[in-house]
């Protein structure tokens, strides 16, 4: 037996060796991946907040109606119903958390009208376009359609 | 307690006109600051997104609203949503022109004449949120996942910035963020969503062309939009479980 343990010197410095690496790995392994990893998955349970705690630009129409409520029941029924108030107004999140701080511009209706409704090959057949200099002849498109009702039936004019 | 008009407005408009979800999310707007959304379950929802092709005539405010609210860098190279123009010669689906102007941002001036005997129309692309998807896989060290309500985010902190996932997205729907040099892509706007909001290519959206739907709700209208159209994913050969479905797709798609 002790024959054959003669020349444990470099087993002990090897199992030295691998004793000191293992307690650097384990001591790594704790400070480098963070206490949440692996809670729900493959990766950091916190990275789902860090996510959610993005900063909202957009209201969303649900909030502008609110305070609004006249020119959501102007817009009930008309052809642009189903746009959004941000589709042409922008994001205005700033304004709806604080209306008194923030005061909107008004948008300027022609190049907005232009963006949806110019004649386009690709665009669905069903939907209305118009060439705009033969139809409004260089008019702003809101000299005779009002932005939020741009129909004339529902609000009973002639244009 | 005194209530002054304002609060007393607010409070029994939103009871009278709004569903729980929605009160609830306005309550987070109206809050005004960036916060974490505390009554929100991720495992009681499954995220999908419905496309009609049908419906999008292409104005691009997907474009511009997703770049505004997501903060993505504004150089053409850079999107989390983008819309492409088909243009498929008669009977050649193998051989469509495909375009995308500055990813639509400024809409799609005039290219195609009327009467040429092909075919023409938008499709808008995103992120599919896969359930299996390729980009998570290759990812070396969990920066990217799929979250328990089926969304695929990034770990903005704690990716590399190596690239792989970039070369795995069958849909090129992956970008390095010049600022960060971190990955970036469409989060399926996860901060509005889990406060009840929908995303802001849908808020925008003027035909409801694309919808959010959430596929754990029974009474979501995504589900009639599943049942009434014939409908397709982007590459299903790919088996990567797409969650963004496509009504009247053309075959010419890829
Ligand atoms: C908390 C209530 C509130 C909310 C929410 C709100 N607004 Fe306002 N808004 C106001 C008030 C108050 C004014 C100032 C009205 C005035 O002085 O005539 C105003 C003014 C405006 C104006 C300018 C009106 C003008 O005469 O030029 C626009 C445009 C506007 N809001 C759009 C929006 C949109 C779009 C939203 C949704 C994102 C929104 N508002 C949400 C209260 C609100
Ligand atoms: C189709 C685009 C469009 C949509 C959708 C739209 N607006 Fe407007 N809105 C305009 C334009 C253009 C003007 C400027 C009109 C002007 O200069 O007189 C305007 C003006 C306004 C004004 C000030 C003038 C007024 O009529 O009181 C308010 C307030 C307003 N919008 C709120 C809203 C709200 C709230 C919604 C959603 C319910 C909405 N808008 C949806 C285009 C739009
Ligand atoms: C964000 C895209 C968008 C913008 C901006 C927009 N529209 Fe529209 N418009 C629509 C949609 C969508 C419809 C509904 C079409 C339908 O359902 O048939 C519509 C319908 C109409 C109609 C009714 C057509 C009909 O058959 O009754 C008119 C007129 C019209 N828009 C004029 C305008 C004018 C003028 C402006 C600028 C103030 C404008 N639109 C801005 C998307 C837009
Ligand atoms: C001089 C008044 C006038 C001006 C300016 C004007 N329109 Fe019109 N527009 C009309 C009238 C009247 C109609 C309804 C009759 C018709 O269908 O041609 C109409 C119809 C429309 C329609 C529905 C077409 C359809 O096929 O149903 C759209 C879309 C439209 N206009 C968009 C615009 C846009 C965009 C502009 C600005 C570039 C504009 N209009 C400027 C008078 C005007």
């Amino acid at each position: 037996m002790r024959e054959l343990f003669k020349d444990k010197e470099h087993l002990v410095r090897m199992a030295g060796l691998f004793g000191v690496g293992l307690l650097v790995f384990v001591v790594l392994r704790g400070v480098l991946i963070p206490a949440d990893f692996g809670d729900l998955g493959h990766y950091r349970a916190s990275a789902l907040d860090d996510n959610s705690s993005v900063e909202l630009r957009f209201a969303g129409r649900a909030a502008c109606e609110l305070c609004h409520d006249d020119v959501a029941a102007e817009r009930a029924k008309s052809a642009h119903r189903s746009i959004a108030c941000e589709a042409c107004h922008g994001a205005l999140a700033v304004h709806a958390d604080n209306p008194e701080a923030v005061f909107p511009e008004r948008p300027e209706a022609t190049p907005l009208c232009v963006a949806c409704h110019e004649a386009n090959v690709t665009k669905p057949a069903w939907f209305p376009t118009v060439i705009p200099d033969e139809h409004s002849e260089g008019e702003a498109c809101d000299e005779c359609h009002m932005p939020h009702a741009p129909g004339f039936e529902e609000v009973g004019s002639d244009g | 307690m005194t209530v002054n008009r304002r609060q007393f407005v607010l409070a029994s408009g939103k009871y009278l006109v709004m569903s729980a979800a929605a009160s609830r999310a306005v309550g987070y707007v109206l809050a005004g600051s960036p916060e974490r959304a505390p009554g929100y379950s991720a495992h009681d929802h499954w995220w999908a997104m419905a496309i009609d092709i049908d419906l999008c005539i292409g104005c691009g405010g997907c474009v511009r609203a997703c770049k505004e609210e997501n903060d993505v860098p504004l150089e053409p190279f850079f999107f989390r949503t983008w819309v492409e123009r088909y243009h498929v010669p008669e009977g050649d689906i193998e051989h469509p022109m495909v375009d995308s102007p500055n990813g639509g941002y400024d809409g799609f001036p005039e290219r195609y004449r009327e009467g040429d005997g092909s075919k023409n129309f938008f499709v808008p692309k995103l992120c599919n949120h896969c359930a299996h998807s390729p980009c998570v896989q290759v990812c070396p060290v969990g920066a990217t996942f799929e979250s328990p309500d089926g969304v695929v985010l990034v770990d903005k902190d704690y990716c590399l910035g190596c690239r792989y996932c970039v070369q795995a997205c069958p849909y090129g729907c992956r970008f390095i963020d010049p600022r960060t040099h971190s990955v970036d892509k469409c989060s399926l706007c996860y901060h509005r969503i889990t406060k009840g909001l929908t995303t802001a290519c849908c808020e925008v959206c003027p035909t409801g062309a694309r919808t959010l739907g959430d596929l754990k709700d029974p009474s979501d209208p995504i589900h009639e939009f599943l049942r009434t159209n014939m409908v397709q994913v982007l590459k299903p050969q790919m088996a990567t479980g797409a969650k963004v479905y496509y009504a009247d797709l053309d075959g010419s798609v890829r």
